[in-house]
C-alpha cells in the first residue's frame, strides 16, 4: 500500500457549497492509503472572477499557493497539489503554465512572490483528484478495495468544462473517460452520453441561476444535461465540481416548473459514489448533505460474506 | 400554381411591431476606432491572432450561450476589428460568457476568445460601460474586494452583500435555497480569513499594472 | 489470319503495314452469341438461360453460351477459343453497352483471329435489366435485341483500319506563359516548334505583373529566363508581331498561314540597344502606351518593356511621321550602329506544315467601363487591377510608385472584388484569380505606401497551394476585410470627413451594419474574359467556344486540354480563367498530349466513315453544308459530293440527311440497320 500524502487545496467552496466533495474525497483517499493534507494558509485561487479585473493578479493569487506547496516539501523533489474544484484546478494550472514558460509574465510573477519571501522553482504540480485516483492509485487497487460493487447502477459521468478546457492534462479534451472508467471499476455501469463536457451554466459569478443575470439561460443548460442523462436511463449523475453539482442539483424544481419537464435526478460527487462502493459510512461521505439521494432498488451488495445491505 | 394560402404552413406568431422613428445607423469610418482591436490584443496573450479571424462562426456555433447574446462571439470579434468600440463595450455578451472555453478549443485559428471576453470585461469595468443595474460587475468587485482583504471568500457573506446591494427582493425568493444549504451545512457564516493577508496585499500590488 | 497485335478496333501496328485478309468463311456467317450475367446486374432480372436457348434457335447461330462476366479474361477467352476453333466467325455479345466494352470485345474478336468489325453488341443491361422491372418483360426484350444483333452482324462488312501520318512539327499560337512552357517542353523533347505571338514580345500578361501570388516572386524574374530560353532554343522558331491568318488540312497534317507584320527594323540586325528611341524627333511620348495600360505615352518607335523578347524595337506606322507625311529627317537611322532600319518592309506570309497545334491565346480583362457605377473613367482615381500592376512594376509608368493621378500618395485605398464576375449582368462565372491578386495588391499597396487598405469581397476564394496561408498573412498585416459587395463608388460626401474623397458604401455583413468608408483610391478587381477575337480564332481552327466564350475542351474533367478537333490542343486561360500554376500545368499537359500524338507518328482513322455512291448522288450539296467537320467537298467536275475519309469522324449526319440515299456510312448501312430492326420486330 502506498503511503503517499498529498498537499490538498480545498478552494473557497470546499467548506461551503462543496463540503460533501471535500468530506468524501478525504474519506476515500484515507481509505485507499493516500492522505490529503490541507495546504496551510492557502488563499483563494482567483477562479473566474478575478481575470475580469486583472489577469496577472489572478495568476499571482494562484502562484502563492504553488509556492507554499513547494515550501511544504523542502527536499527538492517534485510535489503535487491536489485541487478538487475544477475552477481552482484550472486557475492553478494556468499559473503553473505561465510560470513555466519563463516569459516576461513569469518574471513579473516571480518578482511578486519574491516580494513576500516566496519563490516557485517548478516543483509543485497541480493535480486533479480524478487523475490521482485513476492514474496513480490506479483502478486495480480501487477494484480490489470495493466491498459493495454497484452493479446495475447506471451512472452518467459529468466532467464539465474546466477539467478538459483549455488545458487537457490527463484526459482527452473532447471525450474524457477517466470518470467513466472509475465508475466501471466500482462495479457500476457508465452511461455514454454526448453532453459530458457541455457547460452546465453554473460558472462562478457570471451567470449562475442564483446570482446571475440570465437565470433562463443557465437553467436551460443544466436542464438539457439532466434531461439527456434521464433519456439515456441514468440513475444518477456524478461530477467533480462543487458548482456544477450545486447548479444541477439545486434548481430542479424550478426547472420542472419552467420547462414543464419533471426533474428528479440525484447529482452526487464521484468521490461519494466511490466511497459507497468502498463501504465507507455514508455520514463520512456527506451523503446527508445532498438534496436528493437514492440508488436503484434491489442492487446487490456484498460486505464480507455476502450479506445484503439495504440501499 | 398554389395560392399563398395553400403554400403557407404556419402563421406568423410575433406581435406586430410598434412604429418608432429610426435614425441612420450607418457606421462612418471617422466614428470608428481603428486601434481598438490592437488594444484588446495587447491585453491578451496570443490576442494578436484575432486579426487572423476568418469569421467562420465556429465559436458562435459551439458557445452554449451564444443564442442569448446580443452580439455573438464571431460578431463581437468582427465588430472589434472594425473598430466599433461603443457597440462592443456596451454589449452584454462578455458578461453572459460562462468561461467554458469551448470557443477557445474549437477555434480553427487558435484565437483565445475566452481570454478576450475577460479582457473586454476588464475594459468595460475600467470604463464603466457595462449595462445598468447589472449584477455581475458588482459581484466581481465585491468578490475581488473580499479576497484582497481576507484571502478567501465566504460564500454566504458575498451572496448576502450582493443581494442587498442590487436586488433585495430576490433575497426573499432565494431564502428557501439558502436555508436548505445552511441546514445541509453547506453555507457557513463564519468569515474565512488567512494569516498571510498582508503578504497577499503586497503581492497583488507588486503585479498590478 | 488477321494479326491480333492491335487493340481490337482495327488498330494495326503502324502506318503502311499490310493488313491481311480475314478468314474466308465456308457456308457464310457463323454467329456466336455470348450472353453475360454481369453478376446479378443482368441475371437478376433477365432469364439468361432462356435467352441463350432462344439464341441457339436463331438463323446462322452456331454457338450460344452464357458466362458470369463476359468482359473478364475467361469470358473473352470463350470468344477467342470459338473463333480459333472455327466454330464461329461473327460475334454477338449480349451484355452492357458499347461505350463500356465494345473496344474490349472487338479486341477479343481480333485476338481470336477475326476482323474486329465482325462484332455486334446487344445492350441488355443499360437497355433492359436496368430499366425494365418485370423479369418476363425483360427477358422478352433481351431476346428481341439479341435477335436484332444476330441478323445485323451477318451483314457486317470487312473494314480496313487506316492510319494517317503525323508530322513532327508543332505550332503554338500565343506566347504567354502557357505558350512558352508548352514550347519549351516540346522543344526539349526534340520537336520543332513554331511559336507565333501577336504582340511584339512574348510574355503575355504575366510579363506585366510586378509580383505573383502566393510567393510574391517577381514575375519578370521567373519569366524572363524562360523567355530567353525560348529565344535561344535551336528547336523553336519564334515569330512575334505575327498572327495566324489561315489553317487548312487535317489532323497530323495542318497547313498554317502566318502573317508577319513589319517592324521596319531587321530582326537579324537589331540588337535592342534602344539608341533609335532616344534619337527620335519626338522628344516625349505622345501616343498611348498600350503596354502600360494607357497610363503613359510612348513614341512612335518603341519597345514594350526593357526585357522584351525578342529585344527588337517596333515602329508604329500610324504614329510615325515618316509614314504619315513622308517628311522626317529620321535620326533613328543614323543612331543605329547596325544599320538595321528598313522602312520598305512589308508584311510577309509564311506557310508551314505542322502535325499538331496548341492554342495558348490567353485572355483579356473585363472592361471596367461597362460598370459605370464603379466610376471607372468617371473619377480619376479609380483604377483597374492591371493598371495598378503597371504602377507597381519598376519598369512601369511611375517606376514602382503607387501614386494618384496628381502624383500624391494615397492614404486610404479600397479594393473591390468581383468586378464583372459572379454577375448575371456581366459574367456569371467566378474568375478564380481575383481574390488572390486582390490580397496581393492589398499587401503591395500597403507595403509601398503605408496606406490603410480595405478589401470588399463576397467570398474569399483561396483554394490553391499556399493560398490560405497567404490570406492568413495578409490578415496579420492589418488589411481591413469588409464582407459586402459594393454597389457603387461615389464622390458625394455625407459628412465633413468624406469631402474630397471617394466614398465606398457597403454593408459589412459580418458586423451587420452599413459602413461608409472614404478612400483616396479605388482598385477594381476586374475578372478574366476570353480574347475579343476568340470566335474568329475558333472558327479558324475548327473548334468551338462555350457560352462564356472560352474555347471548349473535349471533356471538362477527363480531357481538359484536347478539343473535338484531333490535333488541336488548348493551354492556359483561353480555355477558362486560371492562375499561373494551373496554366503551366495545363500547358505541360497540352504539350504532352501533342507530343504523344506526334511521337507515335500516326493517327488511327475512324473505321466507320461515310461514303457517297457517285452513281446515286444528285449533287444537291445538302451533306456538304451539314458536315460538322468539313469532311465533305464537292467535286465540280463529276458534280458529286466526296467524303474525305481522313477527316470524317463517322457521325452519320450526312447519311441521315441525304435525300437520295447516296450517302451511307460503313457499319451503319441501310441494310444493316433494317436487318436489326427486322430482327427485333420479329420477336416482339
Amino acid at each position: 500500500m502506498n503511503a503517499t500524502r498529498y498537499a490538498y487545496y480545498p478552494g473557497c467552496s470546499g467548506k461551503g457549497v462543496g463540503r460533501a466533495y471535500e468530506e468524501s474525497l478525504l474519506a476515500v483517499f484515507e481509505h485507499l492509503g493516500a492522505g490529503l493534507d490541507e495546504l496551510e494558509d492557502w488563499n483563494c485561487c482567483g477562479a473566474t472572477a478575478w481575470p475580469s479585473v486583472d489577469e496577472q493578479q489572478a495568476n499571482a493569487l494562484a502562484a502563492r499557493n504553488l509556492a507554499l506547496t513547494e515550501d511544504r516539501s523542502p527536499n527538492g523533489d517534485p510535489v503535487d497539489l491536489v485541487a478538487a474544484c475544477t475552477g481552482c484546478y484550472r486557475a492553478l494550472v494556468r499559473a503553473e503554465t505561465v510560470l513555466n514558460e519563463r516569459g516576461p509574465a513569469a518574471e513579473k510573477l516571480g518578482g511578486a512572490l519574491a516580494s513576500i519571501g516566496l519563490d516557485y522553482e517548478g516543483r509543485a504540480r497541480t493535480r486533479h483528484p480524478l487523475d490521482i485516483l485513476v492514474n496513480e492509485i490506479g483502478l486495480d487497487r480501487i477494484r480490489e478495495a470495493v466491498v459493495r460493487p454497484l452493479s446495475g447502477v447506471k451512472v452518467a459521468s459529468y466532467y464539465g468544462c474546466l477539467l478538459v478546457r483549455p488545458f487537457a492534462t490527463f484526459d482527452d479534451q473532447w471525450n474524457p473517460t477517466s470518470m467513466d472508467r472509475l465508475v466501471e471499476a466500482i462495479g457500476a455501469e457508465p452511461v455514454d452520453w454526448p453532453l459530458k463536457t457541455r457547460c452546465c451554466g453554473g460558472s462562478c459569478y457570471c451567470g449562475g441561476p442564483v446570482i446571475g443575470v440570465m437565470p433562463e439561460a443557465t437553467m436551460q443548460l443544466s436542464h438539457a444535461l439532466l434531461r439527456e442523462a434521464k433519456a439515456r436511463d441514468a440513475d444518477l449523475i456524478v461530477t467533480i465540481c462543487p458548482l456544477c453539482q450545486f447548479n444541477m442539483e439545486g434548481f430542479q424544481d424550478r426547472m420542472t416548473k419552467r420547462f414543464g419537464h419533471p426533474h428528479d435526478m440525484p447529482v452526487a460527487f464521484i468521490s461519494q459514489l466511490v466511497g459507497i462502493a468502498l463501504g465507507i459510512d455514508e455520514k463520512r461521505l456527506g451523503i446527508h448533505r445532498l438534496l436528493r439521494w437514492r440508488l436503484p432498488e434491489g442492487e446487490p451488495a456484498t460486505v464480507g460474506g455476502g450479506d445484503h445491505v439495504p440501499a | 400554381m398554389q395560392t399563398i394560402e395553400e403554400t403557407r404552413t404556419r402563421p406568423t406568431t410575433q406581435p406586430r411591431k410598434k412604429w418608432r422613428p429610426v435614425k441612420d445607423q450607418s457606421k462612418f469610418e471617422a466614428q470608428l476606432d481603428p486601434g481598438f482591436a490592437a488594444e484588446i490584443a495587447a491585453e491578451v496573450e496570443g490576442g494578436e491572432r484575432l486579426h487572423q479571424c476568418i469569421q467562420c462562426g465556429t465559436c458562435s456555433s459551439v458557445c452554449p450561450l451564444s443564442a442569448y447574446m446580443d452580439l455573438t462571439p464571431r460578431r463581437l470579434v468582427a465588430m472589434a476589428r472594425a473598430g466599433a468600440r461603443d457597440d462592443v463595450l456596451h454589449s452584454v455578451s462578455p458578461w453572459v460568457c460562462t468561461s467554458c472555453f469551448a470557443c477557445t478549443v474549437e477555434c480553427p485559428k487558435r484565437i483565445p476568445i475566452t481570454d478576450i471576453m475577460h479582457a473586454l470585461r476588464r475594459i468595460s469595468l475600467r470604463e464603466v460601460t457595462y449595462p445598468r443595474r447589472f449584477i455581475t460587475p458588482v459581484m466581481t468587485r465585491a468578490f475581488v474586494d473580499m479576497i484582497s482583504s481576507r484571502g478567501r471568500s465566504t460564500e454566504s457573506w458575498i451572496s448576502l452583500k450582493l443581494y442587498l446591494k442590487t436586488r433585495p427582493t430576490e433575497l426573499l425568493k432565494n431564502l428557501p435555497v439558502g436555508s436548505r444549504l445552511v441546514q445541509q451545512g453547506r453555507l457557513g457564516i463564519r468569515r474565512e480569513s488567512i494569516r498571510g493577508r498582508e503578504d497577499l496585499r503586497t503581492m497583488l500590488e507588486a503585479v498590478a499594472r | 489470319m488477321f494479326r491480333p497485335e492491335g487493340d481490337g478496333n482495327g488498330h494495326g501496328k503502324g502506318p503502311g503495314e499490310p493488313i491481311p485478309q480475314p478468314i474466308t468463311t465456308n457456308g457464310g456467317p457463323k454467329v456466336g452469341v455470348y450472353v453475360c450475367h454481369c453478376g446479378l446486374n443482368i441475371a437478376g432480372t433477365v432469364d439468361v438461360a432462356a435467352v441463350v436457348a432462344f439464341a441457339s434457335t436463331l438463323p446462322n447461330v452456331t454457338v450460344a453460351r452464357d458466362y458470369k462476366f463476359m468482359c473478364s479474361d475467361p469470358g473473352q477467352e470463350l470468344i477467342e477459343q470459338d473463333l480459333r476453333d472455327g466454330l464461329v466467325n461473327r460475334v454477338v455479345v449480349a451484355s452492357c453497352s458499347p461505350l463500356m466494352h465494345e473496344m474490349t470485345f472487338r479486341r477479343a474478336t481480333a485476338a481470336g483471329g477475326q476482323s474486329p468489325f465482325y462484332f455486334q453488341m446487344a445492350s441488355i443491361r443499360e437497355q433492359v435489366s436496368w430499366v425494365v422491372a418485370d423479369g418476363e418483360d425483360a427477358t422478352e426484350k433481351a431476346k428481341a435485341l439479341v435477335a436484332g444483333a444476330v441478323r445485323r452482324v451477318a451483314l457486317h462488312e470487312y473494314l480496313e483500319p487506316r492510319t494517317a501520318e503525323v508530322r513532327p512539327e508543332v505550332m503554338i499560337v500565343g506566347g504567354g506563359i502557357a505558350g512558352i512552357h508548352a514550347a519549351l517542353t516540346l522543344a526539349d523533347a526534340g520537336k520543332h516548334v513554331y511559336l507565333v505571338e501577336r504582340e511584339s514580345t512574348i510574355g503575355g500578361h504575366m510579363a506585366k505583373f510586378d509580383k505573383t501570388f502566393p510567393t510574391l516572386d517577381c514575375a519578370a524574374c521567373i519569366l524572363t529566363p524562360k523567355m530567353s530560353q525560348v529565344r535561344s532554343h535551336p528547336n523553336i522558331t519564334l515569330w512575334t508581331y505575327s498572327d495566324v491568318v489561315g489553317v487548312e488540312g487535317y489532323t497530323g497534317d495542318f497547313t498554317v498561314r502566318v502573317r508577319r507584320r513589319p517592324r521596319y527594323v531587321r530582326e537579324d540586325l537589331c540588337t535592342g540597344c534602344l539608341a533609335c528611341i532616344d534619337a527620335c524627333v519626338h522628344k516625349q511620348g505622345k501616343y498611348t502606351d498600350e503596354w502600360n495600360e494607357g497610363l503613359s505615352k510612348r513614341k512612335p518607335i518603341y519597345i514594350p518593356f526593357p526585357q522584351a523578347t525578342p529585344a527588337l524595337v517596333v515602329v508604329d506606322p500610324e504614329a510615325c511621321i515618316w509614314f504619315k507625311t513622308g517628311k522626317c529627317p529620321r535620326p533613328c537611322i543614323d543612331a543605329c550602329e547596325r544599320d538595321a532600319f528598313d522602312f520598305e518592309q512589308t508584311e510577309t506570309f509564311e506557310e508551314v506544315k505542322v502535325g499538331a497545334i496548341v492554342l495558348a491565346t490567353g485572355f483579356k480583362t473585363f472592361d471596367a467601363s461597362r460598370m459605370p457605377e464603379y466610376g471607372y473613367g468617371l473619377y480619376p482615381n479609380v483604377y483597374t487591377s492591371l493598371e495598378v500592376e503597371r504602377l507597381l512594376n519598376a519598369a512601369g509608368p511611375t517606376s514602382g510608385e503607387i501614386e494618384l493621378r496628381d502624383g500624391t500618395r494615397p492614404k486610404v485605398v479600397g479594393i473591390i472584388h468581383c468586378v464583372g464576375s459572379r454577375d448575371a449582368k456581366h459574367n456569371l462565372y467566378c474568375s478564380r484569380v481575383c481574390c488572390m491578386y486582390s490580397l496581393k495588391l492589398a499587401h503591395m499597396v500597403k507595403e509601398r505606401t503605408g496606406a490603410e487598405v480595405y478589401n470588399f469581397y463576397i467570398d474569399m476564394r483561396t483554394p490553391g497551394k499556399g493560398y490560405e496561408e497567404f490570406y492568413d498573412k495578409i490578415l496579420k498585416e492589418g488589411v481591413h476585410m469588409v464582407r459586402g459587395r459594393v454597389a457603387g463608388v461615389t464622390d458625394e460626401a455625407a459628412s465633413r470627413e468624406e469631402e474630397g474623397h471617394l466614398v465606398i458604401r457597403a454593408e459589412d455583413t459580418l458586423i451587420g451594419s452599413v459602413r461608409r468608408i472614404p478612400v483616396d483610391m479605388v482598385i477594381l478587381a476586374v475578372g478574366i474574359e476570353p480574347q475579343p477575337d476568340a470566335q474568329d480564332v475558333r472558327r479558324m481552327f475548327n473548334i468551338s467556344c462555350g457560352a462564356e466564350g472560352f474555347f471548349t475542351e473535349r471533356h471538362p474533367k477527363l480531357a481538359p486540354v484536347s478539343t473535338f478537333t484531333d490535333g488541336v490542343f488548348l493551354a492556359g486561360a483561353c480555355q477558362g480563367p486560371k492562375d499561373i500554376p494551373d496554366t503551366v500545368a495545363q500547358a505541360g499537359a497540352a504539350a504532352a498530349e501533342a507530343l504523344a500524338m506526334v511521337d507515335r507518328g500516326f493517327v488511327m482513322l475512324e473505321a466507320s466513315t461515310a461514303f457517297i455512291d457517285p452513281a446515286v448522288c444528285a449533287g444537291c450539296h445538302t451533306c456538304v453544308a451539314l458536315c460538322p467537320f468539313g469532311a465533305i467537298s464537292f467535286d465540280r467536275e463529276r458534280k458529286v459530293a466526296v467524303v474525305n475519309e481522313v477527316v470524317c469522324k463517322g457521325c452519320g449526319v450526312c447519311a441521315g440527311a441525304c435525300p437520295s440515299g447516296a450517302a451511307q456510312q460503313h457499319l451503319f448501312t441501310d441494310e444493316e440497320i433494317f436487318a436489326e430492326i427486322e430482327g427485333v420486330l420479329a420477336y416482339v
